[in-house]
């Protein structure tokens, strides 16, 4: 129990200090990876993001909402052999519309002020990937799973 | 940390965060001169600000979209814009909100206060930043002050501040503003003194107006001049000016007024008042060590400081100059007034007058010899025109930018171009014509014989009405085989007109014109409602002279344009007598005065359009979304059709994108088809990007190498939100030349 705790407060700290991630998405098995700016939820059911429409990765997840999500806490050093924390999110993706969405942009916001111009077009789409398992990994190897009780 | 400094709290520790026009200030005032109550804010609370809520970020998105040295000035205007509006809508943040209203309202207690920039960056360079930020007068009431200083702030990314910043090598994303807060002195007379005239170092200059000095300094109202000798302590000259107008200040801000009768007949200052002035200057360049330009007033007979800065000598061609260049990108309403005047008054008449005659001459029936001399008489004429487009045409579009400042100064919108919508629907002669064509498809449209007729290239008969409608198109915009309006045949026949009205004729859905109501009277009256009293009609003028900017920056084309094809005209008689003269010895000596007066003439258009793009780098590059700037909202998604010249205008087919270098009214007759526009010259303010506006289609400009890296036939959107497009699908079978020409007889 207490290591459950422990690896849902390390997601949550990742949640809070790191602004990008790295999604990943498929075109006909071709995998294909893409820069996001995210937001997670406290409780770690949904990881969200914004995107224009037009672009390959809202393509690749409309055909096939299944996808995974990079975020760590490498600084590009060496100490990040054992000191970084990389979790890999996995789940489905679906655009958000309603009052869900505009909750989303407010707290989306909040952690990415800048992109309001971006966020708020009517041409961007925002996208929750509700997450089923969290693949953590730290002191370079040692590797944990976290499994989402939706 | 103290955001607020008192002068008397300032040591040299200070001088970087307060800017060197404060930390004079500070050094005056405790030497003992007389300067007005006076509080300096800090750079710290200017970063308090711009750190708060991720907006240093947000500029710095705006600035980096394309880079700095790719932007055309349009382009930096509408970041600048941008940027503007956002420190506009920001509030200040808590704590800092509280702490200015307290200490504004403590030290000041509700006195009017000019609110003045101060730019640390000016120490770094060693140049002069004068009047490239905003400072405002007789500024009232503590929101309002707080609205100002955030104003002051926002000038730092001002087009001619961003431009400078770069020309002198300083890093822009390192700058920050100080603003100096200072009790409105009300003098009666103000002006500026040279310590030492900068082309005479044995003399002092005084310059003095009647009310606030801000009336000399943004040069609304003339000075009187003096001329002192330095040593001596002597007046030398004295060169009075007319003495119409002053500067007073108003319920909001200062007004020009006129200057009442008993102060225009006698000097500002007598030359005892110089001789004090003079004395002034003296002590101040004691006290910093080198020449000063200083402002004064005088107010009940004492004579204050406003500031004092050391005079920049610069050589002509360097900094100097550049700096007034950047701070002429800037006019004023009375130049602007002025500028409207010459123009619908003088200058557009002039146009059509002669365009008329150069259309009404019968160029037949001339020997060669006069012909060559009619042709350099059309090239003269010709480029007259051309120039004073440059001259007078160009910079009155910059009404355009002074209202939408002025729109978004009062209304605040979240847009910083809804402005944009009071202006648009106004009547331009490319609508005019876009309309005339509207009318010919619907006649085509209906009548089944004539589109068969056209259709399959048979003639029709000139007398009906549509050959009539026909005709009158022809007469007054040309048969758009050409690149200016008015030409005719230039490569060509009437072909490329009737084809795109067969197009329009069959997608009738493009040609109900898209134009949607945008709410402009709302608009109107929502900005209105914001002035009272005399504001109210500066504002009413102001939009009317936007109205008429904006109609003219698309009229001017076209009638610059009618005066082109009439040279081409000439040309084209020319190479067609060189031609069937070639051979014939006796007209030798005529055949080369014609072949010289043609020298280096083309039929087409001439040099007023950018060069075409060449894609030489021999890098296969695949482009998938190019950024460039939003400039008419709205996603669209179809085929390029890429113009790299005027004759591909005429295969350009409904719901097709148009992508080209620079859209001109010339060139605008294919907007109705098109589905979205896409242009690699910048700006908010382009032809191609109003057009777009006024049909209601998504618009991207200023795409580097658009038309290389698009192909016709690429399957592209257009986000005109976010200023992306996107290629979704690249065309595979990509003309390498531009598309073939029919030369077919029609």
């Amino acid at each position: 129990m207490a290591q459950d705790q422990e690896i849902k407060d390390q997601i949550r700290e990742l949640f809070t200090h790191q602004k990008l991630g790295v999604l990943s998405t498929h075109h006909s098995g071709q995998p294909y990876a893409s820069l996001i700016a995210f937001v997670g939820n406290r409780d770690l059911k949904e990881i969200c993001f914004v995107t224009s429409r037009t672009t390959r990765k809202f393509a690749n997840l409309s055909a096939d909402p299944r996808v995974a999500i990079l975020i760590n806490s490498s600084l590009n050093m060496e100490s990040d052999f054992h000191e970084a924390v990389s979790v890999t999110a996995l789940g489905n993706a679906k655009e958000i519309h309603g009052s869900e969405k505009d909750e989303i942009l407010r707290l989306y916001l909040t952690k990415h002020p800048y992109l309001e111009a971006f966020a708020t077009s009517p041409t961007c789409a925002v996208v929750g990937v509700t997450i089923t398992t969290y693949v953590i990994v730290k002191n370079f190897q040692q590797v944990m799973e976290l499994h989402i009780d939706q | 940390m103290n955001w607020i400094l008192s002068p008397f709290e300032i040591s040299t520790d200070h001088r970087s965060r307060i800017g060197p026009k404060a930390y004079a200030l500070s050094l005056m005032a405790r030497e003992g001169f007389k300067i007005p109550d006076t509080l300096f804010l800090t750079v710290d609370a200017y970063n308090v600000f711009v750190n708060a809520a991720g907006l240093r970020e947000r500029i710095l998105l705006e600035l980096n979209r394309k880079r700095f040295k790719d932007m055309r000035w349009e382009e930096i205007w509408d970041c600048a814009t941008r940027i503007r509006n956002i420190f506009l809508k920001k509030q200040i943040p808590e704590p800092l909100n509280s702490y200015l209203t307290e200490k504004i309202n403590s030290c000041f207690s509700g006195k009017t206060l000019a609110v003045r920039s101060s730019a640390p960056d000016e120490d770094a360079s060693g140049s002069s930043f004068a009047g490239l930020h905003e400072s405002f007068i007789n500024v009232r009431g503590t929101s309002s002050i707080l609205d100002h200083i955030r104003r002051v702030w926002a000038s730092l990314w001002s087009d001619a501040a961003l431009l400078y910043r770069q020309e002198i090598g300083l890093d822009v994303e390192k700058s920050a503003m100080a603003v100096v807060l200072q009790e409105t002195v009300t003098g009666n007379r103000s002006g500026v003194v040279f310590s030492q005239n900068p082309n005479d170092e044995t003399q002092v200059i005084i310059e003095s107006v009647y009310g606030l000095n801000q009336g000399l300094v943004d040069g609304r109202v003339e000075p009187d001049r003096w001329v002192l000798d330095r040593d001596k302590k002597t007046v030398l000259s004295h060169t009075p000016a007319p003495r119409e107008h002053w500067m007073i200040p108003s319920e909001h801000g200062v007004e020009i007024a006129p200057l009442p009768e008993d102060l225009s007949g006698r000097p500002p200052l007598s030359n005892q008042d110089a001789l004090d002035i003079s004395e002034l200057a003296n002590r101040s360049e004691g006290l910093f060590k080198a020449p000063q330009d200083l402002e004064w007033t005088i107010k009940n007979d004492t004579l204050y400081v406003l500031q004092s800065r050391p005079i920049t000598t610069l050589s002509p061609g360097e900094t100097q100059d550049k700096r007034a260049w950047y701070l002429s990108l800037h006019r004023s309403v009375e130049n602007l007034k002025a500028l409207r005047a010459t123009i619908e008054e003088t200058l557009i008449p002039e146009m059509k007058k002669t365009a008329k005659e150069l259309s009404e001459q019968d160029i037949m029936v001339l020997s060669n010899g006069e012909l060559a001399d009619e042709v350099r008489r059309r090239r003269k004429i010709n480029q007259h025109w051309v120039n004073t487009y440059w001259e007078e045409f160009i910079p009155y579009a910059h009404g355009i930018r002074l209202f939408g400042q002025y729109y978004n100064d009062a209304v605040r919108p979240d847009d910083p171009y809804e402005f944009m919508n009071l202006l648009t629907q106004t009547k331009m002669a490319s609508l005019e014509r876009n309309q005339l064509m509207e009318d010919m498809a619907s006649m085509v449209r209906k009548d089944r014989q004539l589109f068969e007729r056209l259709n399959s290239e048979e003639a029709f008969d000139l007398n009906s009405e549509f050959g009539k409608k026909v005709d009158e198109f022809i007469e007054k915009f040309g048969d758009l085989s050409c690149a200016v309006t008015g030409g005719t045949e230039c490569a060509t026949d009437t072909r490329p007109l009737f084809k795109l009205l067969l197009e329009m004729a069959v997608n009738p859905s493009s040609l109900a014109s898209r134009k949607k109501p945008n709410g402009a009277r709302a608009l109107q009256q929502r900005f209105l409602e914001c002035f009272q009293g005399p504001k109210r009609k500066e504002a009413e003028e102001l939009l009317d002279l936007a109205r008429s900017s904006y109609r003219l920056r698309d009229d001017d084309n076209i009638y610059l344009g009618k005066i082109e094809a009439q040279l081409l005209r000439a040309v084209k008689e020319a190479k067609s007598r060189v031609e069937s003269f070639e051979h014939r010895e006796t007209r030798k000596i005529e055949l080369d005065d014609l072949k010289s007066a043609i020298q280096d003439l083309d039929d087409g258009t001439f040099n007023r359009k950018a060069s075409l793009q060449k894609n030489t780098n021999g890098i296969k590059v695949n482009p998938r979304q190019l950024v460039g700037q939003p400039a008419g909202p709205g996603l669209s998604k179809g085929m390029a059709r890429v113009v790299r010249q005027h004759l591909d205008l005429q295969d350009f087919k409904h719901s097709e994108i148009l992508v080209c270098d620079a859209v001109d009214p010339n060139t605008t007759f294919v907007i109705p088809l098109a589905a979205g526009v896409v242009e690699r010259r910048g700006g908010m303010l382009i032809h191609g990007a109003i057009i777009a506006r006024e049909y209601g289609l998504p618009c991207v400009t200023g795409i580097p190498d658009a038309t290389a890296l698009i192909h016709t036939g690429d399957e592209i959107t257009v986000d005109g939100y976010l200023g992306i497009v996107t290629i979704l699908k690249t065309c595979e079978k990509r003309p390498l030349l531009p598309n073939p020409i029919v030369r077919k007889k029609f």
